[in-house]
Protein backbone atom coordinates (compact mmCIF):
# COMPACT_ATOMS: atom_id res chain seq x y z
CA UNK A 1 0.00 0.00 0.00
CA UNK A 2 1.41 3.11 -0.92
CA UNK A 3 2.43 5.38 2.22
CA UNK A 4 1.89 8.94 2.66
CA UNK A 5 4.30 10.86 3.90
CA UNK A 6 3.58 14.56 4.85
CA UNK A 7 6.77 17.11 5.75
CA UNK A 8 5.38 19.70 8.39
CA UNK A 9 7.74 22.94 8.33
CA UNK A 10 7.07 26.43 7.07
CA UNK A 11 10.24 26.83 4.41
CA UNK A 12 13.28 26.68 7.23
CA UNK A 13 16.61 25.51 5.58
CA UNK A 14 16.07 22.29 7.85
CA UNK A 15 12.51 22.02 6.53
CA UNK A 16 14.24 22.09 2.89
CA UNK A 17 17.02 19.72 4.18
CA UNK A 18 14.50 17.30 5.50
CA UNK A 19 12.44 17.14 2.50
CA UNK A 20 15.81 16.40 -0.19
CA UNK A 21 16.44 13.86 2.46
CA UNK A 22 13.13 12.18 2.14
CA UNK A 23 12.57 12.30 -1.47
CA UNK A 24 16.24 10.95 -2.08
CA UNK A 25 15.34 7.85 0.30
CA UNK A 26 12.10 7.21 -1.95
CA UNK A 27 13.66 7.88 -4.83
CA UNK A 28 16.76 5.54 -4.42
CA UNK A 29 15.19 2.35 -2.61
CA UNK A 30 12.07 2.56 -4.97
CA UNK A 31 9.50 2.64 -2.16
CA UNK A 32 5.76 3.22 -2.71
CA UNK A 33 5.15 6.60 -1.56
CA UNK A 34 3.50 10.07 -2.23
CA UNK A 35 5.09 13.00 -0.48
CA UNK A 36 3.73 16.23 0.52
CA UNK A 37 5.17 19.08 1.64
CA UNK A 38 2.43 21.40 5.18
CA UNK A 39 3.84 24.98 4.59
CA UNK A 40 0.75 26.52 5.71
CA UNK A 41 1.08 27.22 9.52
CA UNK A 42 -2.53 26.55 10.30
CA UNK A 43 -2.50 23.07 9.09
CA UNK A 44 0.70 22.69 10.78
CA UNK A 45 -0.55 23.58 13.94
CA UNK A 46 -3.53 20.79 13.54
CA UNK A 47 -0.97 18.14 14.06
CA UNK A 48 0.04 19.43 17.74
CA UNK A 49 4.09 19.75 16.84
CA UNK A 50 6.18 22.30 18.59
CA UNK A 51 8.94 21.94 16.60
CA UNK A 52 9.77 22.07 12.80
CA UNK A 53 10.49 20.26 11.24
CA UNK A 54 7.98 17.30 11.25
CA UNK A 55 7.70 13.76 8.94
CA UNK A 56 4.08 12.56 8.99
CA UNK A 57 3.98 9.02 8.05
CA UNK A 58 0.74 7.87 7.32
CA UNK A 59 -0.77 10.43 10.20
CA UNK A 60 1.84 9.19 12.88
CA UNK A 61 4.61 11.99 13.51
CA UNK A 62 7.71 10.23 13.57
CA UNK A 63 10.28 12.90 13.84
CA UNK A 64 10.23 16.86 14.66
CA UNK A 65 12.41 19.44 15.43
CA UNK A 66 15.29 17.92 13.45
CA UNK A 67 16.90 16.67 9.92
CA UNK A 68 17.19 12.84 10.16
CA UNK A 69 19.69 10.44 7.89
CA UNK A 70 18.79 8.66 5.57
CA UNK A 71 19.35 5.07 7.04
CA UNK A 72 16.66 6.47 9.41
CA UNK A 73 14.38 7.80 7.10
CA UNK A 74 14.60 4.31 5.36
CA UNK A 75 13.78 2.25 8.35
CA UNK A 76 11.07 4.31 9.18
CA UNK A 77 9.67 3.77 5.33
CA UNK A 78 10.03 0.44 5.22
CA UNK B 1 42.88 26.98 28.39
CA UNK B 2 43.97 28.31 25.52
CA UNK B 3 47.54 29.06 26.05
CA UNK B 4 48.31 26.67 22.83
CA UNK B 5 46.02 28.47 20.51
CA UNK B 6 48.25 31.58 21.53
CA UNK B 7 51.76 29.62 20.69
CA UNK B 8 49.89 28.66 17.90
CA UNK B 9 48.88 31.99 16.39
CA UNK B 10 52.22 33.90 17.13
CA UNK B 11 53.77 30.91 15.63
CA UNK B 12 51.66 31.09 12.39
CA UNK B 13 51.73 34.75 11.97
CA UNK B 14 55.16 35.54 13.53
CA UNK B 15 57.32 32.61 11.82
CA UNK B 16 55.25 30.85 9.48
CA UNK B 17 53.71 34.26 7.70
CA UNK B 18 56.72 36.09 9.21
CA UNK B 19 54.47 39.23 9.49
CA UNK B 20 56.55 41.24 12.75
CA UNK B 21 54.94 41.11 16.27
CA UNK B 22 55.55 44.82 16.50
CA UNK B 23 53.80 45.80 13.43
CA UNK B 24 50.02 46.59 12.79
CA UNK B 25 49.18 44.00 10.21
CA UNK B 26 50.75 41.28 12.54
CA UNK B 27 49.14 41.87 16.19
CA UNK B 28 45.59 42.14 14.34
CA UNK B 29 46.15 38.93 12.09
CA UNK B 30 47.26 37.46 15.73
CA UNK B 31 44.53 38.21 17.49
CA UNK B 32 42.00 37.36 14.02
CA UNK B 33 43.21 33.85 14.32
CA UNK B 34 43.42 33.23 18.19
CA UNK B 35 39.64 34.85 18.88
CA UNK B 36 38.58 33.33 15.91
CA UNK B 37 39.36 30.19 16.71
CA UNK B 38 38.61 29.77 20.59
CA UNK B 39 35.14 31.37 19.66
CA UNK B 40 34.86 27.85 16.88
CA UNK B 41 35.96 25.66 19.86
CA UNK B 42 33.82 27.65 22.52
CA UNK B 43 30.51 27.28 20.28
CA UNK B 44 31.27 23.98 19.49
CA UNK B 45 30.90 22.70 22.81
CA UNK B 46 28.50 25.15 24.50
CA UNK B 47 26.22 23.47 21.37
CA UNK B 48 27.10 19.64 21.93
CA UNK B 49 26.38 20.14 25.61
CA UNK B 50 23.13 22.19 24.67
CA UNK B 51 22.23 19.22 22.42
CA UNK B 52 22.89 16.49 25.08
CA UNK B 53 20.89 18.51 27.21
CA UNK B 54 18.11 18.30 24.94
CA UNK B 55 17.53 14.78 24.26
CA UNK B 56 17.02 14.10 27.78
CA UNK B 57 14.41 17.55 27.99
CA UNK B 58 12.40 17.68 25.13
CA UNK B 59 10.07 20.75 24.57
CA UNK B 60 7.20 18.33 24.79
CA UNK B 61 7.75 17.01 28.15
CA UNK B 62 8.79 20.80 29.37
CA UNK B 63 5.34 21.77 28.08
CA UNK B 64 3.68 19.15 30.24
CA UNK B 65 5.97 19.69 33.37
CA UNK B 66 4.68 23.47 33.11
CA UNK B 67 1.22 22.26 32.71
CA UNK B 68 0.73 19.47 35.27
CA UNK B 69 3.02 21.28 37.93
CA UNK B 70 1.86 24.00 40.51
CA UNK B 71 4.15 26.55 40.54
CA UNK B 72 3.27 29.42 42.74
CA UNK B 73 4.72 31.74 40.42
CA UNK B 74 7.71 29.92 39.82
CA UNK B 75 6.39 28.84 36.15
CA UNK B 76 7.84 31.98 34.99
CA UNK B 77 11.49 31.46 36.00
CA UNK B 78 11.33 27.85 34.80
CA UNK B 79 9.45 28.73 31.35
CA UNK B 80 12.51 31.52 31.18
CA UNK B 81 15.26 28.99 31.85
CA UNK B 82 13.19 26.50 29.49
CA UNK B 83 13.68 29.22 26.62
CA UNK B 84 17.52 29.58 27.90
CA UNK B 85 18.06 25.85 27.58
CA UNK B 86 15.96 25.45 23.87
CA UNK B 87 17.51 25.70 20.60
CA UNK B 88 16.65 28.83 19.04
CA UNK B 89 15.49 28.84 15.71
CA UNK B 90 13.03 31.73 14.42
CA UNK B 91 10.98 29.33 12.30
CA UNK B 92 10.23 27.35 15.39
CA UNK B 93 8.78 30.12 17.25
CA UNK B 94 5.44 29.99 15.97
CA UNK B 95 4.85 26.81 16.13
CA UNK B 96 6.14 26.99 19.96
CA UNK B 97 4.09 29.82 20.58
CA UNK B 98 0.57 28.02 19.72
CA UNK B 99 1.81 24.36 21.44
CA UNK B 100 2.35 26.23 24.59
CA UNK B 101 -0.79 28.35 24.70
CA UNK B 102 -2.77 25.11 22.93
CA UNK B 103 -1.31 22.75 25.97
CA UNK B 104 -3.07 25.39 28.68
CA UNK B 105 -0.08 27.73 29.40
CA UNK B 106 -0.91 30.97 30.01
CA UNK B 107 -0.24 33.84 27.55
CA UNK B 108 2.24 35.25 30.11
CA UNK B 109 4.29 32.18 30.53
CA UNK B 110 4.71 31.82 27.27
CA UNK B 111 6.08 34.96 26.98
CA UNK B 112 8.79 34.49 29.37
CA UNK B 113 9.87 31.43 26.99
CA UNK B 114 9.37 33.24 23.92
CA UNK B 115 11.68 36.44 25.57
CA UNK B 116 14.28 34.33 26.59
CA UNK B 117 14.52 32.17 23.50
CA UNK B 118 16.12 34.06 21.20
CA UNK B 119 17.81 36.37 23.67
CA UNK B 120 19.80 33.68 25.59
CA UNK B 121 20.85 30.86 22.37
CA UNK B 122 24.09 29.13 22.50
CA UNK B 123 25.52 31.27 20.03
CA UNK B 124 25.05 34.53 22.13
CA UNK B 125 26.91 32.70 24.98
CA UNK B 126 29.71 31.15 23.21
CA UNK B 127 30.58 34.54 21.67
CA UNK B 128 30.47 36.26 25.08
CA UNK B 129 32.16 34.05 26.42
CA UNK B 130 35.02 34.26 23.83
CA UNK B 131 34.85 37.98 23.96
CA UNK B 132 34.10 39.35 27.21
CA UNK B 133 35.12 36.35 30.04
CA UNK B 134 32.98 34.21 32.21
CA UNK B 135 32.05 37.30 34.74
CA UNK B 136 30.24 39.00 31.39
CA UNK B 137 29.01 35.92 30.17
CA UNK B 138 27.23 35.19 33.23
CA UNK B 139 25.94 38.28 34.11
CA UNK B 140 24.39 38.12 30.36
CA UNK B 141 22.81 35.09 31.17
CA UNK B 142 21.11 35.47 34.18
CA UNK B 143 20.24 38.80 33.59
CA UNK B 144 18.54 37.43 30.38
CA UNK B 145 16.72 34.88 32.08
CA UNK B 146 15.12 37.49 34.88
CA UNK B 147 14.30 39.99 31.93
CA UNK B 148 12.09 36.89 30.56
CA UNK B 149 10.85 36.05 34.10
CA UNK B 150 10.17 39.75 34.98
CA UNK B 151 8.40 40.45 30.93
CA UNK B 152 6.15 37.12 31.05
CA UNK B 153 4.86 37.64 33.98
CA UNK B 154 4.06 41.74 33.39
CA UNK B 155 2.59 41.09 30.33
CA UNK B 156 0.67 38.39 31.95
CA UNK B 157 -1.07 40.81 33.92
CA UNK B 158 -2.68 42.50 30.77
CA UNK B 159 -5.72 41.15 29.45
CA UNK B 160 -3.81 39.54 26.51
CA UNK B 161 -5.83 36.98 25.15
CA UNK B 162 -8.38 38.67 23.24
CA UNK B 163 -5.51 40.12 21.24
CA UNK B 164 -4.49 36.61 19.53
CA UNK B 165 -5.24 35.79 16.18
CA UNK B 166 -8.69 34.75 15.30
CA UNK B 167 -7.61 30.61 14.40
CA UNK B 168 -5.40 30.86 17.40
CA UNK B 169 -8.12 31.69 19.67
CA UNK B 170 -10.27 28.76 17.48
CA UNK B 171 -7.36 26.29 18.57
CA UNK B 172 -7.40 27.45 21.66
CA UNK B 173 -10.94 25.93 22.29
CA UNK B 174 -11.42 23.44 20.88
CA UNK B 175 -9.32 20.63 21.92
CA UNK B 176 -9.21 18.27 18.87
CA UNK B 177 -5.71 17.25 19.10
CA UNK B 178 -3.50 15.11 16.59
CA UNK B 179 -1.55 13.47 18.94
CA UNK B 180 0.37 10.20 17.27
CA UNK B 181 2.90 10.53 18.24
CA UNK B 182 5.85 8.25 19.04
CA UNK B 183 7.95 8.51 21.83
CA UNK B 184 10.98 8.57 20.33
CA UNK B 185 13.32 5.50 22.18
CA UNK B 186 16.83 5.56 20.81
CA UNK B 187 19.94 4.93 23.21
CA UNK B 188 22.13 8.14 23.93
CA UNK B 189 24.71 6.30 21.78
CA UNK B 190 22.46 6.31 18.43
CA UNK B 191 21.76 9.92 19.43
CA UNK B 192 25.07 11.27 19.55
CA UNK B 193 26.15 11.42 15.58
CA UNK B 194 22.82 13.57 15.34
CA UNK B 195 24.24 15.69 18.48
CA UNK B 196 27.55 16.35 16.61
CA UNK B 197 26.17 16.58 13.44
CA UNK B 198 23.72 19.11 14.67
CA UNK B 199 26.52 20.88 16.18
CA UNK B 200 28.53 21.13 13.37
CA UNK B 201 25.51 22.34 11.30
CA UNK B 202 25.03 25.25 13.72
CA UNK B 203 28.88 25.97 13.26
CA UNK B 204 28.37 25.74 9.55
CA UNK B 205 25.74 28.31 9.72
CA UNK B 206 27.38 31.33 11.80
CA UNK B 207 31.14 30.37 11.13
CA UNK B 208 30.69 33.33 7.75
CA UNK B 209 29.28 35.98 10.68
CA UNK B 210 31.95 34.76 13.14
CA UNK B 211 35.15 35.78 11.15
CA UNK B 212 33.38 38.70 9.45
CA UNK B 213 32.50 40.32 12.67
CA UNK B 214 36.08 39.02 14.08
CA UNK B 215 37.77 40.56 11.09
CA UNK B 216 35.65 44.17 11.71
CA UNK B 217 36.33 44.30 15.22
CA UNK B 218 40.18 43.53 15.12
CA UNK B 219 40.41 46.26 12.31
CA UNK B 220 38.38 48.70 14.53
CA UNK B 221 40.83 47.89 17.54
CA UNK B 222 43.85 48.99 15.40
CA UNK B 223 42.44 52.08 14.14
CA UNK B 224 39.79 53.73 16.04
CA UNK B 225 41.17 55.61 18.98
CA UNK B 226 41.20 55.08 22.36
CA UNK B 227 38.44 56.51 24.39
CA UNK B 228 36.78 57.40 21.32
CA UNK B 229 32.96 56.72 22.08
CA UNK B 230 33.47 58.04 25.50
CA UNK B 231 33.45 60.99 24.10
CA UNK B 232 29.66 60.26 22.69
CA UNK B 233 28.55 56.99 24.14
CA UNK B 234 30.49 56.77 27.34
CA UNK B 235 30.64 59.45 29.78
CA UNK B 236 27.46 58.75 31.81
CA UNK B 237 24.85 60.14 29.46
CA UNK B 238 21.60 58.68 30.40
CA UNK B 239 20.01 58.94 27.01
CA UNK B 240 23.16 56.60 25.61
CA UNK B 241 21.27 53.33 26.92
CA UNK B 242 17.52 54.15 25.55
CA UNK B 243 19.08 55.11 22.28
CA UNK B 244 21.73 52.13 22.09
CA UNK B 245 18.58 49.94 22.23
CA UNK B 246 16.31 51.83 20.46
CA UNK B 247 18.73 51.75 17.58
CA UNK B 248 18.67 47.78 18.22
CA UNK B 249 15.61 46.33 18.36
CA UNK B 250 14.56 46.55 14.43
CA UNK B 251 18.31 45.62 13.75
CA UNK B 252 18.56 42.04 12.96
CA UNK B 253 21.90 40.85 13.44
CA UNK B 254 23.51 37.36 14.03
CA UNK B 255 25.03 37.34 17.32
CA UNK B 256 27.77 35.98 16.18
CA UNK B 257 28.54 39.26 13.91
CA UNK B 258 27.17 41.45 16.99
CA UNK B 259 29.76 40.59 19.77
CA UNK B 260 33.04 41.05 18.31
CA UNK B 261 32.18 44.60 17.09
CA UNK B 262 30.39 45.21 21.22
CA UNK B 263 34.01 44.22 22.42
CA UNK B 264 35.44 46.87 20.21
CA UNK B 265 33.03 49.52 22.10
CA UNK B 266 33.49 48.92 25.65
CA UNK B 267 37.31 48.80 24.61
CA UNK B 268 37.30 52.47 23.53
CA UNK B 269 35.01 53.44 26.60
CA UNK B 270 31.55 52.91 25.91
CA UNK B 271 30.17 51.18 29.56
CA UNK B 272 29.49 47.58 29.22
CA UNK B 273 25.72 47.77 30.64
CA UNK B 274 25.43 49.99 27.57
CA UNK B 275 26.89 47.48 25.58
CA UNK B 276 24.69 44.30 26.97
CA UNK B 277 21.91 46.39 26.23
CA UNK B 278 22.87 46.86 22.80
CA UNK B 279 23.13 43.24 22.42
CA UNK B 280 19.96 42.35 24.01
CA UNK B 281 17.88 44.55 21.72
CA UNK B 282 19.87 43.18 18.42
CA UNK B 283 19.50 39.69 19.67
CA UNK B 284 16.27 39.41 21.71
CA UNK B 285 13.90 41.36 19.13
CA UNK B 286 13.66 41.52 16.04
CA UNK B 287 11.48 43.36 12.60
CA UNK B 288 11.86 39.77 11.21
CA UNK B 289 10.87 38.16 14.65
CA UNK B 290 8.01 40.44 14.53
CA UNK B 291 6.29 39.60 10.82
CA UNK B 292 6.63 35.64 11.93
CA UNK B 293 4.54 36.88 15.17
CA UNK B 294 1.88 38.66 12.83
CA UNK B 295 0.46 34.98 12.11
CA UNK B 296 -0.38 34.40 15.56
CA UNK B 297 -0.84 37.64 16.98
CA UNK B 298 -2.23 41.27 16.52
CA UNK B 299 -0.20 44.25 16.11
CA UNK B 300 -0.98 45.94 18.78
CA UNK B 301 -0.43 42.65 20.69
CA UNK B 302 3.07 42.65 18.86
CA UNK B 303 4.05 46.54 19.54
CA UNK B 304 2.82 45.51 23.52
CA UNK B 305 5.13 42.98 23.79
CA UNK B 306 8.12 44.70 21.74
CA UNK B 307 7.08 47.84 24.05
CA UNK B 308 7.28 45.72 27.33
CA UNK B 309 10.68 44.01 26.37
CA UNK B 310 12.40 46.99 25.11
CA UNK B 311 11.71 48.79 28.53
CA UNK B 312 13.04 45.98 30.78
CA UNK B 313 15.93 45.74 28.42
CA UNK B 314 16.45 49.83 28.75
CA UNK B 315 16.01 49.50 32.48
CA UNK B 316 18.14 46.47 32.96
CA UNK B 317 21.24 48.76 31.24
CA UNK B 318 20.65 51.25 33.47
CA UNK B 319 20.87 48.78 36.24
CA UNK B 320 24.05 46.87 34.84
CA UNK B 321 25.98 50.97 34.17
CA UNK B 322 24.93 51.44 38.36
CA UNK B 323 26.13 48.49 39.26
CA UNK B 324 28.96 47.06 37.20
Amino acid sequence: MSKVVKILGTGCPKCQAMTGVVKDVISENNIDATVEKVEDIMKIMTYNVMTTPALVIDDVITIKGRVPSKTEVLDLLK
Amino acid sequence: MFDWLQHFADWLIYSVLNIGADTHLGSTLNFFVYDTIKILILLFIIVFIMGIVNTYFPIERLKNYLNKNKLYGLEYLFSSIFGAITPFCSCSSVPLFIGFVQGGIPLGVTFSFLITSPLVNEVAVAMFLGMFGVNATLIYTVSGIILGTVGGWVLGKFNLEPLLSDWVKNIMAQKNQHDHYQEEKRTFKQRLPEITQSAWDIIKGVILYIIIGVAIGGAMHGYVPENFFNEFLGGGQWWTVPLAVIFAVPMYANAAGVVPIIQVFVAKGVPLGTAIAFMMGTVGLSLPEATLLKKVMSLKLIAIFFGVVTLAIIFSGFLFNMVL
